[in-house]
């Protein structure tokens, strides 16, 4: 997990679901870079094809709502996304983010599209350079970092079984 | 001890007490994943290398989504679960012809009782809770990890109670409760908390209307919706389930983070607009003209909601401008539904029936919507593209209102067509 990161921002609104993030008809691959051709296609056409690594997505409430898939998480990072800032985050969405390292931050700020914002996970600080604004987050659950420092659910659980 | 049934079910899990907000690793009863959240989960799995071997009897696998395959993609992503179950002799797989949609599978199979810990690769796992249990839905990723560890971290979520007394008028059933609810507490309303549903409302409801409700929670943003089990549910459990269970009901005591009271009398059929569950109105007037209404899903696809449809279908016609598909949503309701000769109702009004799958409910295959068309449906989400186009609309119904408006041509409170003859 890195602990800071620097990127753009995409403004999105409440809810966005992940039927939004990747239309079911593209869930046949687990692929992240075949998913992230499609993602967000209904919804913000212009997304797959100018988005770029780093850049981060800023929603509003209950973000990542809807559907189990696990496809959206992947889509995104897929897409090069860094982290997702949200006010809120649906439940599943922010497990599948831990559990993939995409750092999911609860946080609530004034961003515009294309605004420059700097994330210090550890001091869980937001600065947007853009405007110049700084916004402080609670800190992830121990064992979300846990999670995230080991590199995902998956290297937890091959500790965990060939302990 | 003042704890709510999440909050009893996860102490006896964790062999400790526990609080809501804390962070556990409890070990679960079932896994299950469907054929698209299947693949991810055996892909993640396999990379954990030799040694290490999945639980195989904790294990369910059942493809409900794009089968019978629609495509070559699909049909890849149905054998990779043949070939897992196959690999690491998982019984519990319900191959095409045997199964259904995964969360009635899973009802009607018997992995689902009361005080049971079940996680799915589905949102609508929460679905279980109308038997009791406390069921989830989580990513494929730790379904991965469950099918090799047998266990999973949770957070203890907070609860919030939902009383409904009184009886209902004819015509509302458990789909519009949940409607009414999420119209009321909106999308978020309950966003990472156990619902628990209580009143003399719910424990009159016959259990088919209970799973509605407690599927939709999710639709809230719940992490699951409960119901305290009883006799209703003790008794289609048995000779059905698989092994003992333990009802887990909540201490008479026990603190909920809010209150939520409803009358049932003031509650009449809803129907939910695009592009939100919450954006409900009465259907009475809703009057939108419909190109398509769907019957089936795992909120009401089953005997019970499509015996209600057939009620008012026999003997009328659906309007020429409308098409109705049926969707039963497993063999054994399909077997009834024929037997009981509620097909022959549907087939005489032109309704199309089709075998069980997930099919158009997730704009997969078997009605998925052009630009502009409007589908009442009794499924359980109707965001933007989500049965098809994104130009397309789905408004959430119950069967009642999903059958007379099939009539009608246009969304109508069922009471409406009755009164006519
Ligand atoms: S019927 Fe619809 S909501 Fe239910 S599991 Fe299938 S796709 Fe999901």
């Amino acid at each position: 997990m890195k602990n800071k990161m620097k990127g753009r921002a995409w403004r999105f609104k409440d809810n966005v679901d992940t039927d939004q993030v990747i239309p079911a008809e593209y869930l046949i691959t687990g692929d992240p870079k075949e998913l992230s051709k499609h993602v967000f296609e209904k919804v913000r056409p212009d997304f797959a094809g100018s988005v770029k690594v780093g850049d981060m997505i800023v929603g509003g409430k209950n973000f990542g709502c809807g559907s189990s898939r696990e496809h959206a998480v992947r889509a995104l990072m897929g897409a090069g996304i860094s982290c997702v800032i949200a006010e809120s985050f649906a439940r599943i969405f922010y497990r599948n983010s831990i559990n993939l390292c995409l750092p999911p931050v609860e946080c609530t700020m004034e961003v515009k599209n294309g605004d420059l914002l700097d994330v210090d996970l550890v001091e869980g600080r937001i600065q947007n350079l853009t405007d110049g604004r700084l916004y402080s987050f609670r800190q992830f659950p121990s064992f979300a970092i846990l999670i995230m420092q080991r590199g995902g659910l998956m290297r937890y659980v091959e500790d965990s079984c060939t302990e | 001890m003042r704890q709510t049934i999440a909050e009893r079910i996860f102490t006896k899990k964790c062999g400790k007490i526990v609080v809501p907000g804390e962070i556990v690793e409890a070990d679960v009863d079932y896994v299950m994943v469907n054929d698209i959240t299947g693949l991810p989960a055996f892909e993640e799995f396999e990379k954990l290398g030799k040694k290490i071997k999945p639980i195989a009897n904790k294990i369910v696998l059942i493809p409900d989504h794009y089968v019978p395959n629609k495509d070559v993609p699909s049909a890849k992503q149905a054998f990779a679960m043949r070939e897992f179950a196959r690999k690491y002799s998982i019984k519990n797989y319900f191959e095409v012809g045997r199964g259904g949609i995964c969360h009635q599978i899973m009802i009607e199979s018997g992995f689902v009782a009361p005080g049971r810990l079940i996680v799915g690769a589905d949102s609508h796992t929460c679905t279980y809770g109308a038997l009791g249990a406390f069921a989830t839905g989580i990513g494929s990723t730790e379904a991965a990890g469950v099918f090799a560890m047998g266990k999973l971290w949770f957070k203890v979520p907070e609860s919030q109670k939902v009383i409904i007394e009184g009886n209902l008028k004819e015509y509302v059933c458990g789909k519009d409760i949940i409607l009414n609810i999420i119209g009321d507490i909106g999308v978020d309303g309950a966003i990472y908390k156990s619902m628990e549903f209580y009143g003399s409302t719910i424990k009159n409801l016959p259990l088919s209307d209970r799973i509605t409700i407690s599927n939709m929670c999710i639709e809230a943003g719940a992490k699951t919706g409960i119901i305290p089990p009883d006799e209703k549910v003790f008794n289609y459990l048995s000779g059905r389930v698989r092994g003992g269970y333990d009802p887990i009901l909540a201490d008479a005591d026990a603190t909920y983070l809010e209150n939520f009271h409803y009358a049932a009398k003031d509650m009449v059929p809803m129907v939910a607009k695009p592009y939100l569950p919450s954006n409900v109105i009465p259907a009475s007037e809703c009057g939108v003209e419909i190109d398509q209404a769907y019957l089936g899903s795992c909120t009401n696809g089953r005997i019970e909601d499509l015996r209600t449809a057939a009620r008012i279908l026999k003997g009328r016609k659906v309007h020429q401008n409308v098409r109705l598909i049926v969707v039963p949503a497993s063999k054994d309701v399909y077997a009834r539904a024929m037997r009981e000769g509620i097909f022959e109702i549907f087939l005489e009004s032109d309704a199309f029936i089709s075998g069980p799958t997930c099919g158009a409910c997730l704009g997969g295959y078997m009605g998925v919507l052009a630009p502009g068309e409007k589908c009442v449906s009794t499924t359980n989400r109707n965001f933007l593209g989500r049965m098809g186009d994104a130009k397309s609309e789905v408004y959430l119904a119950s069967p009642a209102t999903v059958a007379a408006s099939a009539i009608e041509g246009r969304i109508v409170d069922p009471s409406e067509v009755k009164h006519e003859k």
